[in-house]
Order: structure tokens, then sequence, then C-alpha cells
């Protein structure tokens, strides 16, 4: 292998790294920004975030010059993957990513692998908005994001229900489980690890334990079968009545939609409380669609941004990252009939001209009030998800 | 004269080095980057201790039984049937009318990206799908669909299927580029006149000099049905899936250390492959055995009557699975609501294709130039190989030209992340050329593949005399060899065309997601299961490689209307 030997040597001799851009000298960041090209990664399986990103391509680059391009993946993963190989590869610089939508997991991964640029997020000008104190936009599934990722929507679990076979909510992980066991065949979710898959087992585990402050905490040797245990016989009962016995689940989340629309089943988990009502408008749905929450309350978290330790267009991706916390951005993200992704902001720090903006989005047809999502659930610490979604794949994962 | 051979010899000969070096580097690198994490090696991650823990925990893995019996399964099952199905059409309606009519339909069949026939057919058999929904609820009594497991079963059965429907047009047109290169039909005159059926008659006189020149399409058939991933995603069983789904799986898990499992998991299932092939070497010895103990015996008629009505209708259900399931996606892809027991959508609606249109144009304008690149550079070098061994009788020849195979036979994942890392080190990473020389990296053995076998068995005495009547070896290539051989080239054209527009993996992980070909962005919007959008993609990915078969279809044909040994593809 001669030639990458010789260019190994080669870029062993190369210029040392330019200067990171710094993100308190805003105006020298809008400077070098201008005219930079932005390739952000982000999962690319709903054709509605797909044209919200498009929209912000359209509007960074009339106001910052910034040239926004979507990489659409199918998993985020895929982009962790890539920023491992360049680093391997000594490609400290000019990486192909320059932005990456993420959190949980991945995120903890990039970041104790060194593989991400920051702190950054809370120096960027739009952070005043941003709601500290009610949201959980500084830590990560309990991972504190220290500046290294900057947030941009907020999630909640709700469950989407055809109202036209399944008309009442279902207050607790029992009560779903009783009604599928008197209706088998009726309700699954996405196959874990999917992210979506993961939440469920997490909810579940979260609604039946007696005290989910624990999960606050890295996983314990000590307490982990105690503290599961609640969880393996809900889900071995619960495993032989779903949609196709278990057999084979749904990859992802949105093709429960599908599922539904297709008469095979009527319960599906979902992390946007707003997205039952895009698909009923998108005919991804039937107009029947409703959703629910948990009597105890459900998961909630914060998608993010984070930009990768050589990106050549750090400032670029960092105008981006203050441009979705903008109120612009937001209200339009969380525009039902748009996204209906809902907002990191803090009503009370806007000016009465945005509040108003807020203020007069109508709800979709399938959409909950605030006040009806109730309690809003913390991520337990990565280390769960982890080991939970290991032990689900042994279980059920593999099993014919 | 001598003077002018020894440039002649410095003309070509590089051109076979060329070929394999542009093939094994990029192979022999990326079988490296596998290997070294298979056994532990991998210093991004801190792990540098050379160790077997990494099979260990791989053999540990509860659900590696399953993947591996389901790849050979698969594997074997989706060969032996598409062979079998398309001898019997062959060999029980070749030069008739039903023959034609059937190759009309199968052969533009190949150029559906496998992607985008499997969800088809996936919207097809499934409980809630078309045939289902056609026949409820007023002959089934269903109200709701059934819920058994039909698509995704533990067994790999409608994958199986799935790889049929699409292996069976690639089978054809290999056979059909085999028979224009024998005289079989001369063959099958003489043994019907000696009283053998149709059916009996080809395969005791044509089978055995066709089945030669396909051997090695059929091992490309072998070793892909056993590792592939996106017809296994979508038609496969997932509790667990098949082993090379499983590798994906766990190249993209968040928590890198699994890297290490998922290359000790491609190296399992390159060896499992190369184990399959031994296997089914020793089958070819045994049917060659048998066989020529059949073609003495003398027998006249095997069954004739029912062998030809299973082989066309074995064709038909191929030919209409994959047409209904086209079908299926430009309904999905105007359709707005549309739910179970619904024959039709409620209402149609241009939605879907306006929403994609400019990310769809840009896409497909990228797929042409890679997959057009690649292809033009494919072709010349496997003439300049090709004509080169002819030439100067160079022995690269049988043996060193398998190495040329080798893509084909390692699945994807095992040499692509290896290959991408190399191409860092490089600094090559960014732009089109290095995914365009990754996409001949898989293009060029499909193009010898299917170029290769009609080139050689070129009847040489047209050569002859055109030398004797005062032609240099040039002017035999251009004005004699190349366009008898018109069908042939265009069709290995449109097979590389094809096979550039299918890839995802390379595009993805050696443009670093930045270039977006309509295989990547159909892939990725997949992930969302909005059947409209895979609709949209699915067809534009499909036109885009079905234009080159068109070509290569007709432009012999309209060629040579006046020479009509030369008109079958």
């Amino acid at each position: 292998m001669r030639v990458p030997f010789l260019a190994a040597a080669f870029f062993a001799f190369a210029i040392p790294a330019a200067a990171d851009p710094e993100p308190s000298d805003w105006d020298t960041v809008l400077a070098e920004a201008q005219g930079q090209t932005v390739y952000w990664n982000a999962w690319g399986g709903s054709t509605a975030t797909n044209d919200f990103i498009m929209w912000v391509g359209e509007r960074v680059s009339e106001d910052f010059g910034v040239t926004l391009e979507h990489v659409k993946l199918s998993d985020t993963a895929d982009a962790v993957s890539r920023v491992l190989a360049e680093k391997t590869a000594g490609k400290d610089e000019d990486g192909a990513i320059d932005m990456i939508w993420i959190n949980g997991a991945n995120f903890n991964s990039m970041k104790q692998a060194d593989l991400l640029f920051g702190p950054f997020a809370e120096q960027l000008p739009n952070w005043q908005f941003v709601d500290v104190a009610g949201k959980t936009v500084q830590t990560d599934f309990t991972v504190p994001t220290e500046g290294f990722e900057a947030p941009w929507a907020m999630a909640q679990v709700v469950f989407i229900h055809d109202t036209a076979r399944l008309s009442e909510p279902l207050g607790s992980m029992t009560e779903i489980l009783d009604w599928s066991k008197s209706n088998p065949g009726r309700f699954t979710f996405p196959q874990p690890p999917d992210f979506l898959g993961s939440t469920f087992l997490k909810q579940a585990l979260i609604d039946l334990s007696e005290d989910p402050s624990v999960l606050q905490n890295p996983v314990d040797d000590a307490n982990y079968d105690a503290v599961t245990a609640p969880l393996w016989s809900f889900l071995d009962e619960l495993t032989p009545t779903l949609w196709r016995q278990g057999r084979a689940y749904p990859q992802t989340g949105p093709r429960q939609l599908q599922l539904i629309t297709d008469g095979e089943i009527d319960l599906a988990i979902s992390f946007s409380p707003n997205e039952a009502s895009t698909a009923i408008a998108n005919f991804q749905l039937p107009d029947t669609a409703r959703t629910f929450v948990l009597e105890k309350g459900t998961l909630g978290n914060a998608s993010f941004v984070a930009i990768p330790y050589n990106s050549g267009s750090k400032a670029g991706a960092m105008v981006v990252a203050n441009f979705l916390m903008s109120p612009e951005a937001q209200v339009r993200a969380q525009d039902p009939s748009i996204l209906g992704y809902n907002t990191v902001l803090n009503m009370a720090v806007l000016s009465t001209e945005d509040r108003a903006k807020f203020d007069a989005l109508e709800l979709g047809i399938a959409t909950l009030t605030p006040a009806e999502l109730g309690t809003v659930q913390a991520e337990p610490h990565p280390s769960w998800m982890t080991r939970i979604e290991a032990d689900w794949i042994k279980k059920y994962g593999v099993s014919e | 004269m001598n003077g002018r051979h020894q440039t002649e010899r410095f003309r070509f000969a590089w051109l076979p080095y060329l070929t394999l070096f542009a093939m094994l580097g990029p192979l022999l690198a990326g079988l490296a980057g596998t290997v070294a994490p298979a056994f532990g090696y991998m210093p991004a991650l801190g792990t540098r201790d050379l160790s077997l823990d990494v099979f260990r925990s791989l053999m540990a893995w509860p659900g590696l039984y399953d993947a591996v019996r389901l790849s050979v399964t698969t594997g074997f099952l989706a060969t032996a049937i598409s062979l079998g199905i398309v001898t019997l059409i062959t060999a029980g309606w070749v030069g008739t009318k039903s023959f034609r009519i059937l190759e009309r339909l199968l052969s533009p069949l190949l150029s559906v990206p496998h992607a985008a026939a499997a969800f088809g057919f996936a919207f097809l058999i499934m409980p809630s799908g078309w045939i289902a929904r056609l026949l409820s609820p007023w002959l089934t009594g269903w109200d709701r669909p059934p819920d058994v497991l039909i698509v995704q079963d533990p067994y790999g059965l409608a994958m199986t299927a799935g790889l049929i429907a699409k292996e069976v047009p690639f089978l054809l047109l290999m056979v059909l580029a085999a028979l224009s290169q024998s005289n079989g039909t001369r063959r099958q005159i003489v043994a019907q006149a000696l009283g053998y059926g149709r059916v009996t008659g080809w395969l005791k006189t044509v089978f055995p000099s066709i089945y030669s020149q396909i051997r090695l399409p059929v091992y490309v058939v072998l070793a892909y049905s056993m590792s592939v991933v996106d017809v296994a995603i979508i038609l496969g069983p997932n509790t667990p899936p098949t082993l090379s789904v499983q590798i994906i799986k766990w190249m993209n898990d968040p928590d890198l250390s699994f890297r290490l499992q998922a290359a000790a998991g491609a190296l399992a299932q390159f060896l499992l492959v190369i184990a399959a092939m031994l296997v089914w070497r020793m089958g070819e010895l045994f049917v060659a055995f048998a066989g020529r103990r059949w073609i003495v015996r003398g027998r006249r008629q095997l069954l004739d009557k029912t062998l030809r009505t299973v082989g066309f209708t074995a064709g038909v259900i191929t030919a209409a699975s994959i047409i209904l399931g086209l079908a299926g996606l430009v309904l999905w892809s105007f359709a707005g609501f549309w739910s179970y027991p619904d024959i039709l959508p409620d209402n149609l609606s241009l939605r879907s294709w306006a929403r994609s249109g400019a990310g769809l144009s840009d896409a497909a304008f990228e797929t042409m130039i890679i997959a057009f690149a690649s292809t033009l550079i494919a072709v010349f070098l496997t003439i300049g190989c090709l004509e080169a061994e002819y030439r100067y009788n160079l022995r690269i020849t049988r043996r060193s030209l398998l190495i040329l195979y080798l893509p084909l036979m390692v699945p994807q994942t095992a040499f692509l992340p290896g290959l991408q890392t190399l191409l860092l080190t490089t600094g090559a990473d960014t732009g089109r050329l290095p995914v365009i020389l990754t996409h001949l990296v898989f293009v060029l053995p499909y193009v010898f593949l299917s170029l290769g076998d009609p080139f050689r068995s070129w009847d040489t005495r047209y050569a002859t005399t055109a030398s004797a009547l005062g032609a240099g070896p040039d002017r035999v290539l251009w004005r004699i060899r190349l366009p008898m051989l018109l069908a042939p080239v265009l069709t290995a054209m449109a097979v590389g065309f094809a096979v550039s527009v299918g890839q995802y993996l390379p595009t993805l992980l050696i443009g670093g997601g930045r270039l977006q070909t309509l295989t990547t962005e159909a892939v990725a919007l997949a992930a969302g299961g909005d059947r409209r959008v895979i609709g949209v993609y699915g067809l534009a990915q499909t036109t885009a490689a079905l234009l080159p078969f068109l070509i290569a279809i007709l432009l012999p044909a309209f060629l040579w209307r006046n020479r009509k040994a030369l008109r079958h593809g």
C-alpha cells in the first residue's frame, strides 16, 4: 500500500490547522460565514422536516450568504461513523459534515470521543431567548451539553390512536397491556434499537416503576435487575399480543402511521405531539386519528444540532444553529401545518410581537394543548437505554 | 511490420494492468481495513491488541445461527429457482413468438432497482396489500387485514421470492447474450429432427454450452442473494435479520465498539459466500456427471409439455409481480388518502411529485453523471483488456480475471469502510471523482461479465479474413469486431449504468453523503415509510436505469435491421 503511505507521510507534514472561529465574536463569525457551504446531516425520513430544512436553507442564504445543503440520513449514526472514519484517517480539517441533527446516545458517543467543536451554543446571540429554566436544553439524556450542541426543537411522547377503532385514551402502560390482551395484533412499536422503539421501552419502565428517579443516575449492576424487573414481566405478557405476535416489528416510527392507515394496527407511539395532525394533512393518517398521553406524564427531550470538530464551515454552521433558535424559525417549526415541533424558546422574554405570532398558531386537529400534554418526564441516563436495548434484543429481537 | 507490433504492444498491454489496479487497489485496501478490526486492531477506538475476542463476541451473538441460515437458504433458493425458471423459459420457448414477448417483458425489468421492486412486491403480497384488497372483504370476509406474517417471515420466503423476481431478468439477459454467441438454434433443430422434445433437446444439446458462459453471472447471483441489504431490509425478517443486515446495524450502532464486531461479521459473511460457491461448484460437477449419463441414455422426452407450461407460467408470474408492483408505486406517488380495503386511492393528486420536484431533478442529474462516467470508463477498460488479451495472447485470462469478480463476491460492507479510510488518507475524499471510481469497482465486473464471453466467443475467422484483405488490427477492431458486437456492448453498458444507478453504500460512504443520487435519496426517504415519496423516488430511479436498456434493445434492431444474425442482444 504505497500510495496511502506516501499520502499519510505528506499529510504528516501538512500545514497546521487554521484557527477556529470564536463564537462570542459574532461579527467575525458572520463575516467568515459569508459564502460558506454548510452540509447539514439530518434524518431524511420525514417529508415535513425535509421541507422545513429547505426553507431554512433559503432564509440563511438570503440573510447571511450561507449555502445550506441537507444531507438526508436514514440513520444519524451514519454521520457519527463518517466523522470517526475521518478522524481515523487523520482528516482533521474540512470534513464532509458541518452540522448534525443529534441527541442522546449519538451525542454522548461523539462528545466522549472528542469529535465535536465547541463549546459554542450558549454564546450564540439567540441563546438569550432559550428557555433554560423551563426546558431540558442544557442536558441531553441527563448528559450535560456544555455548549457542544444547540437546541432547536422540543419533543414529547404521545400515543396516536385511531378513534374509529380505539375510541378512548389509555391512561397507563398497564391499561395498554390490558387493551392489547383483549385486542391481540392491534398494537406494535418500532423495533429497538430504533430510537422510538427504545423510547417505548423507557416510557414503559418509567410508567411501571415505583421510583423512576434512580434512572437519572448511570446504570448500576447492583440495582439493574430489580429496577427493570417490572419492565420485563410487562413485556413478557405484552409481546405475544402484539402485531404479528411480536415476530416482526415496524423498523421506524413513521412506518407505524402507514400500518394504522392500512388498518393493521390501532395504536402507535410518537415523539412529536403534532405528528398526527401533520400526517392527517398529508393523507398519511385517517382523520379519525387523535393523540393522548399517560396519566403520570410522558418522556420529553430536546433535539439539538452539533458541529463536528473537523468541519470546514464552523462559522456557517453556527449561523445556521443561531437561525434555528430565532423566533422566526421557531414559530414556523411549531406551526402544525408545516412541522409542528414545539419551541425551545421562553415566551416571557420574547418581544410582544413575536409572542403574538406564537399565540396565533392554531392547534392541529389531533394535537393536545400544552395543559393536556401534562407532566414532562426526564430522559433516563443514556446507559440505561443502552443496557435495556441490548437486553431487549437478546430476549425478543432474535427470538425466531 | 515488426516495429509496428512493438508500438501495438506498448499501446494496449498496460490496459489489463490498469484495470486490475483499479479493482485490486480499493478492494485489498478495503479488506485490510476490515480484517484488522476483526482481529481487534482499530487505533481510532484505542484498541491495538490482536486477539480473537471479537470473533468470540460474534459467536456469542444469539442470532448468529439464524442469520447464517437465512443467508444460506435465501442464497441457494433464489439462485437455483431463478436459474431453473430461466432455463425452462429458454428451453421451452426460445425462437417462438411467446418467447419474444416474454423477453420484451422481462429484459427491461432488470433495470428496476432492487429497492423499488421490493417495495412494489411488498405492497402486493402483504396482508393489507393489493392482492388481499382485491379479494376483501367480499370473498375473504377480512374487514381488517389478517394478522399473518407474510412479509418479513422468519424463513425469508418473501425475501427469496422478491430476489427471484429480480434475478430472473438478470439471468435471462445473460442467457440471451450467450445465445447470440452460440449456434444453439441449429443444435436444437438437429435435436428435434432426431425426435427429441423441445425442452429435453435443448437441455441436452444447448444448455451445457450456455451454462459454461453464464457460470460467473450465476455465482454473482448466488453471492448477491446471500449478502443483499436493501431487499432484506424491506422483505426479510428482523428477529433476527440476515447476517448482512445485522452487519450494517452494528456498523451504525452509536456504540462505536460494535464496529469491531461488524468487521468480524463481514469477514464471516465473506467466508460464507466462498463456502457456498464451493458447494455450488460441487453441485455443478454432480449435475454434469448425472447429465452426461442422461444424455447418453438418449431418452427423447421428459415431461416436455408440462415443463414448457411451468416455465412459461413462472415467467409470466415473475414479470407480473414486478410490473404490478411498479403500478402500485405509480399509484402511490399520485395517491391522496388510501386505506385498507380500498383497491384505489380516495383521490389523486400531484402533490407528492410537486413537493419532490427540485430535489428530484438535482438527484437525477447527479445520478446520470456518475453512472455515465463510470460506465464509459468501464467499457473502455473492458474492451481494452479483451482486445489486448486477444492480440497478444496475454494470459490475463480466466484465473486472474476471477480477481475482477471479487467485488461482486465480497459483501459491500466488508470492504467499503476500509476503502473510505483509504480515500480519506489520500485526501481524495470529496467530490464526484472518487465516487465515480468507486462505482467503477462495481460497474467494471458487471460490464466485464456481460461483455467478456460474447467478445471472446466472437468468431476470429472474420479477423483472419479481414487481415488477409489487408486490414490492420485496429481496423479489424473498429470496423468489424465492435460493430458485430454492438448488441452485447450496448447491453453491457446498460447493465453498467443500472448497476451504478442502484449503488447505495458506495455513494453514501465515499461521497460522504454530499453526493445525493436518486438511490441515496430513495433509501433515506424509505426510512420514513411514506409510500407516496417512496413511489416518486422509486419511479425516478427506475426510469434512470430503464433508458439505457431501451437503447440497448432498440438500437441494434434499428441499425442491423438488414442483418438478421446480429439483431439479438
